[in-house]
């Protein structure tokens, strides 16, 4: 998947509008924020380009494929939500086994041992997950929604809870896959961080697009500028 | 394609009993439930050591249905917790395996409870469970997979509503009222001093025919009802 269109995409509950209006199209290689306040719309846009959500109008064009294209484009998505999205019940281990079979990945045993190598935790990784910090649960997370090499990385709110040190790993990991020529939208508060990551910002408020841009600094100030 | 939606439904089947061996939650809390229930209509209905004839297959049946709903309820609840139900649908999986996987989880997890209720029932209202147990076995299994099969629909529908714990019930038992009838009747037939082994083979019949019925309709909605 080399592009990602958001056509004139709203999504309303009854008569409440939670997202309207909104269009943009980003490439393989980009960073997307998705700022703005609580209750912009930020989470249910990441749930409509995840296909959770239906559109109430517009459309998601991932690809030459669409959302009714349904297990090829879940193919293409991986997602970390702001819930992990993990069993805490299971070890690190059980949670990534599960999960690549799920999505049907040969030689799940393999991919399972270089996904807690990648997150550092190939001495835990017989541990419950219960037992793990937050910091630590996120990198599961993440290598979980990582485990199949999706085209299109979907991140809820990454960097809540992190310590320093979780948030550079994070960073580090997701310039890798932006290298790798993965598209990677985010929702975030955290501006400190996502400025200079971002290739791209979309500002969000009351389900409206209110601006965008691809001016890799500065980001608090023009947050500020489109909000207020 | 078939051997696919079977690996799906294995692997979730897998990881809800391995989740559940770790927990006991849903197995200790539905097995007390439905010992209490028989013992409160031991109780009741056991005067001098003898019970009234024909009870035995009501009371099985009641503390089944009403034990079930409770495991029903909980299954979705633990998937709901760490919003691992999104991460569920948002693989590249056939959907309905994921529902099938459930399915026969939950209808292990019942048959387990079932063991140790149909000894207690046969101790305290005198029901003879030895006279046909491949009959009975039929019956029960039979009978729980209908149960089950529309009750995690259900449940997988309401998981997001919050009055969910008073609305599965009140949906639940009218659908599965055929259920219900064929399950009582069958087990009847076996337990009545003369048992009337064709009558009991009438009613496996029924029930799967019923099976088939709810099967196919819940494996045909799962995936609507499953996206917003």
């Amino acid at each position: 998947m080399h592009r990602l269109v958001v056509k004139d995409v709203a999504r309303h509950y009854g008569r409440r509008k939670a997202l309207s209006q909104i269009t943009f199209s980003c490439d393989a290689g980009d960073i997307v924020g998705l700022l703005g306040p609580n209750g912009a719309g930020k989470s249910t846009l990441l749930n409509i380009l995840a296909t959770l959500l239906t559109p109430s109008r517009g459309s998601v064009q991932y690809g030459d494929q669409q959302a009714v294209d349904g297990a090829v484009v879940r193919g293409l998505i991986g997602m970390l939500g702001h819930d992990l999205f993990l069993y805490p019940e299971l070890t690190a281990r059980e949670n990534l086994t599960f999960f690549a079979h799920l999505y049907g990945l040969p030689n799940a045993a393999r991919v399972v041992d270089a996904a807690l190598a990648r997150a550092g935790l190939t001495e835990r990784g017989d541990d419950l997950v219960s037992g793990f910090s937050r910091g630590m649960r996120q990198r599961v997370a993440l290598e979980r929604a990582l485990l199949h090499d999706p085209r299109l990385i979907l991140l809820d709110e990454p960097f809540t809870g992190l310590d320093q040190t979780s948030t550079a790993a994070l960073v580090d990991r997701l310039k890798e896959r932006q290298r790798a020529g993965c598209l990677i939208v985010m929702a975030t508060h955290d501006l400190d961080v996502a400025d200079g990551l971002l290739t791209r910002a979309i500002y969000l408020k009351n389900g409206r697009m209110v601006a965008s841009d691809t001016d890799p600094s500065g980001l608090a100030d023009r947050y500020r500028q489109a909000i207020t | 394609m078939i051997g696919s939606f079977l690996r799906v439904a294995w692997h979730v089947m897998r990881k809800d009993l391995t989740v559940e061996v770790r927990s006991r939650e849903v197995l200790f809390t539905t097995l007390f439930f439905a010992v209490s229930v028989v013992l409160v209509f031991s109780f009741a209905i056991v005067r001098e050591g003898r019970a009234p004839d024909d009870v035995a297959a009501g009371i099985l049946w009641v503390a089944i249905s009403f034990a079930g709903t409770l495991a029903m309820g909980r299954t979705f609840e633990r998937e709901r917790y760490n919003d691992t139900l999104r991460a569920l649908i948002l693989a590249p999986a056939d959907r309905p395996a994921i529902y099938m996987g459930k399915l026969l989880g939950l209808l292990l997890l019942m048959l387990l409870v079932e063991a140790v209720l149909l000894p207690l029932v046969a101790l305290l209202f005198s029901a003879p469970i030895l006279a046909f147990p491949v009959h009975l076995t039929l019956l029960l299994t039979a009978g729980t997979f209908g149960f089950c099969a529309v009750g995690t629909l259900f449940a997988a529908m309401l998981v997001r509503v919050r009055s969910r714990d008073t609305l599965l019930p009140v949906l639940l038992y009218p659908i599965t009222i055929p259920v219900m009838i064929a399950g009582v009747r069958g087990t009847a037939a076996l337990f009545q001093a003369a048992p009337d082994e064709p009558m009991a083979r009438f009613w496996i019949g029924l029930l799967v025919f019923w099976d088939a019925v709810f099967v196919t309709l819940a494996l045909w909605t799962f995936e609507p009802v499953m996206t917003e």
